[in-house]
This record gives C-alpha cells, structure tokens and sequence, in this order.
C-alpha cells in the first residue's frame, strides 16, 4: 500500500524566529559583475501590503545550470557557492528583496529551452498552502515569447504578471493575492 | 548537448482530498489572501524536479534539541518528537532538511508579534532543525507546546501544534504544515485543521502516542510520520 500524503498547513505568523536565515536573500555578492537586485511587494485582496509573509525563491546559475544532483549536464559549470535558494520574509510594508544573478536558460518540454526564469515560493497566513509564481526577465522579449508555460496562459494581462519591470536598475516583481491584477499561480 | 529535459520525469499530483483549499472562509484570513484565478498547471521541468534539497542546512549538533540550547531547561513537559520521512511510494526522503517551530509550554511564542499574554520562557527559543537519516527518520527532543487563543473567532484557540518544514528531494516536494497531539478537545473548533475537507487526511496531521520510543524517567514520545508527493514513475537510469 503506497503511503498518503501529508497535508499542507498554514505557516502562520509567527515563523520569523526560525526559517529565515542569515543572507537567505543574498544568493551572490552584491558586487558580482551580474548582479541583479530582485524586489517586491505582497499585496492582499484589499490592496494591504502582507507583512507576514516568506518569499522563496529556487533557480539555476548563470550558465543556466542548477546546483542539484539531477542536473547532469556537466558541461555546464557549477558555481562555488552558489545555492540557487533564497528566503526573504517580507517586512513591515510588505516587501522582499533578492540579490542575486539572472539564470541561464534551462530546457523545457521536448527540449525546447524556457526563457530564463526564477521559481517561487509563497507561503503566508492566510494562505492554508503555498502558493507558486515564477518570475520572468523584462530584457528576454523573444525568449519569453517563446516560452512554453507563459503561451499556455490566454489572458494577456496575467501572462504579463510573470514579467518583472526595470525600476531605477533593479527589478521589480510585485505579487498581487486576488484582484484583477492577480499574479498567475500555478498548479505545480 | 544532450538534452535530458524529455526524459524528465515529474511528481505526482494524486493528493485529490489531501490539500486544504486556498479559499477556506471559517478561516478568516484566507478570504482577502486566497487567489480567486484559477490555477495555471504547470507542467513539471528541470526547475521543479529540481530543488534546494539541503536548503541552507549546516545544522548544529543540539538544533535538533529545544530542550539544550539556553542557559536552563525550559518549563514544561518534555517529549520527543520522531518519525520518518518517506515519499509516496514509501522510500525513505534521505539527508533532507527538517524545520520545526512552536509555542512554548505556556502556548506563547518568542514572537514580538505575538500578544497572547503567557510567560515566555527565557530558556526556550522554540526553534529546531535536523536532516534526516539513511532511512528517513528524523528527532527532535522538545517542550509539548500550549494551546493558545487568537483572534479568528469568538474564544477562537489554536489546538497545541508544532510547525514543520520539509523541502524533499524536488521544488515539487516542499511542505509547510503542522503536526497536531492525538485526543486534543480543541480539533472540533479549529478551522485551520479542519480546512483539511477530507477526515482520513486530517487524521495525518495527528501524531500518535509512541509507549515504544518514550524513555523511562525522563520523556514521553510523539510519533509523526511525513509523506511527500511520488514521482510519476521511476526516474530513468541513464537519461544522459
């Protein structure tokens, strides 16, 4: 008899004391040539910034490679140090920041390469389970055009909650829980 | 290059009755934070069968024990808190990052945010990590954590609860969720457990009383067993 799962509860509120972690939003050195500040804010379905909310985020290096024994493809090197984990509760006005480099393109379904994306993780009161987003590069134009999961998605205007801005050199991803301009969260 | 992402082989999505909904109105806080678009399904690729599987881990030889890591012993009954972590065809999750967290014995936590007007306990932190063994199993000596209010609904109170956190093998595998006592009077009223629709899948969020591993004199012990999502079919042997 196979085993049953285990259901997901609420991280509640009071987790800050326990998982985040000392640079958890810091990927790479804030002086790497590549270096790509990643920020946002969490808002509820009353406009509210959600102040208690953790952010995490997984992704590849910058030759598109990922730090994880299923990832075999040895002509892609590895990066010292380089977790591709992040974790950032987000703050009073609701806001996260990561520090960290745009991945590589990884392959995707039937070997076709995805745009260079970052997965994420959100996890909340409020939220009985996480919840998953993925943040997609502005200066990938063609790349994301192509991309087989931002195609599968009809509505334009949610396809696009998945595409971080340019703002004063950093990039911007807000998450948007409810409304008309919700995030597009997947079923992973 | 050869490309492995056709031979990718993903996680199940067989927890029919499993999840809680994200909308779940008992529980007040879903209603303005649950997404109200459906969900897009994300077809499975390297950056999900992929993951962080030792998180940030350097874990610490008393992480594992709440009861060791201030000056004193902390107030309150203590326990061990054990189980294994297993996928869902039964194989043992090995070397896998366990996080757990909880109210003190007086049902407070080390929380600024937290207002419930209970002692803290200057000699307990409520904060604990371990990785998992060859078999999957993991232990935590701990505090049985208090029950405490909040302000969901009139005389609202949380059943006694240890938060845990588990990554698993994939990105596809993370768990949040929380390891509830057997027997607890305050189940009945508590819409976070219920939020969990299907009674059998509830009752896997309840630890059961362990006679076997409680040690004379000096613990009892708590069991829970963790079972993450199985993969869609055994992964390929040679996918280079």
């Amino acid at each position: 008899m196979t085993p049953e799962l285990t259901p997901s509860q609420t991280i509640g509120p009071f987790y800050h004391f326990a998982l985040p972690f000392p640079g958890g939003e810091r990927l790479v050195d804030p002086d790497d040539p590549d270096v790509v500040h990643i920020a946002g804010t969490v808002y509820d379905g009353a406009g509210e910034p959600v102040a208690d909310a953790m952010v995490e985020i997984w992704q590849a290096n910058r030759s598109g490679r990922y730090a994880h024994p299923e990832d075999d493809r040895d002509e892609l090197p590895l990066e010292e140090g380089f977790t591709g984990f992040g974790r950032c509760p987000t703050d009073a006005e609701g806001r996260y920041e990561f520090v960290t480099v745009k991945p590589g393109a990884v392959p995707g379904p039937d070997g076709r390469p995805q745009a260079p994306h970052i997965d994420v993780l959100l996890f909340a009161r409020g939220l009985l389970r996480q919840l998953v987003t993925r943040i997609y590069f502005p200066d990938e134009e063609a790349a994301n055009a192509a991309d087989p999961l931002i195609a599968s998605i009809e509505d334009p205007d949610l396809r696009s909650t998945l595409i971080a801005r340019h703002i004063d050199g950093a990039l911007q991803f807000d998450i948007y829980l409810q409304g008309e301009n919700q995030t597009a969260f997947f079923d992973v | 290059m050869a490309q492995r992402s056709s031979s990718i082989v993903g996680y199940r999505r067989d927890d029919a009755g499993a999840p809680p909904p994200y909308l779940y109105p008992d529980y007040k806080a879903t209603r303005l934070r649950a997404p109200e678009k459906p969900l897009i399904i994300l077809p499975h690729t390297l950056s999900e069968v992929t993951g962080p599987a030792y998180g940030h881990a350097k874990v610490g030889a008393l992480d594992h024990d709440l009861t060791r890591q201030f000056e004193g012993e902390p107030l309150g009954e203590r326990i061990i808190v054990h189980g294994r972590v297993l996928d869902g065809d039964g194989r043992p999750v090995r070397n896998s990052l366990v996080e757990i967290w909880q109210a003190n014995a007086a049902g407070r936590y080390t929380h600024q945010g937290d207002r419930h007007p209970a002692p803290l306990d200057p000699n307990f932190g409520g904060a604990g990590r371990c990785l998992t063994d060859h078999e999957g199993r993991y232990r935590f000596i701990t505090i049985k954590p208090g029950a405490y209010p909040w302000g969901n609904h009139y005389n609202a109170w949380r059943p006694a609860h240890v938060h845990f956190s588990l990554f698993g093998p994939a990105f596809a595998t993370r768990l949040i969720t929380q390891m509830y006592f057997p027997g607890d009077p305050l189940f009945g009223q508590d819409p976070i457990f219920n939020s969990v629709r299907d009674p059998k899948a509830r009752e896997r969020l309840i630890s059961s009383f362990d006679l076997e591993t409680t040690e004379p004199e000096w613990a009892l012990a708590y069991r829970f067993d963790i079972v993450l999502r199985g993969r869609d079919a055994t992964p390929m042997e040679n996918h280079k």
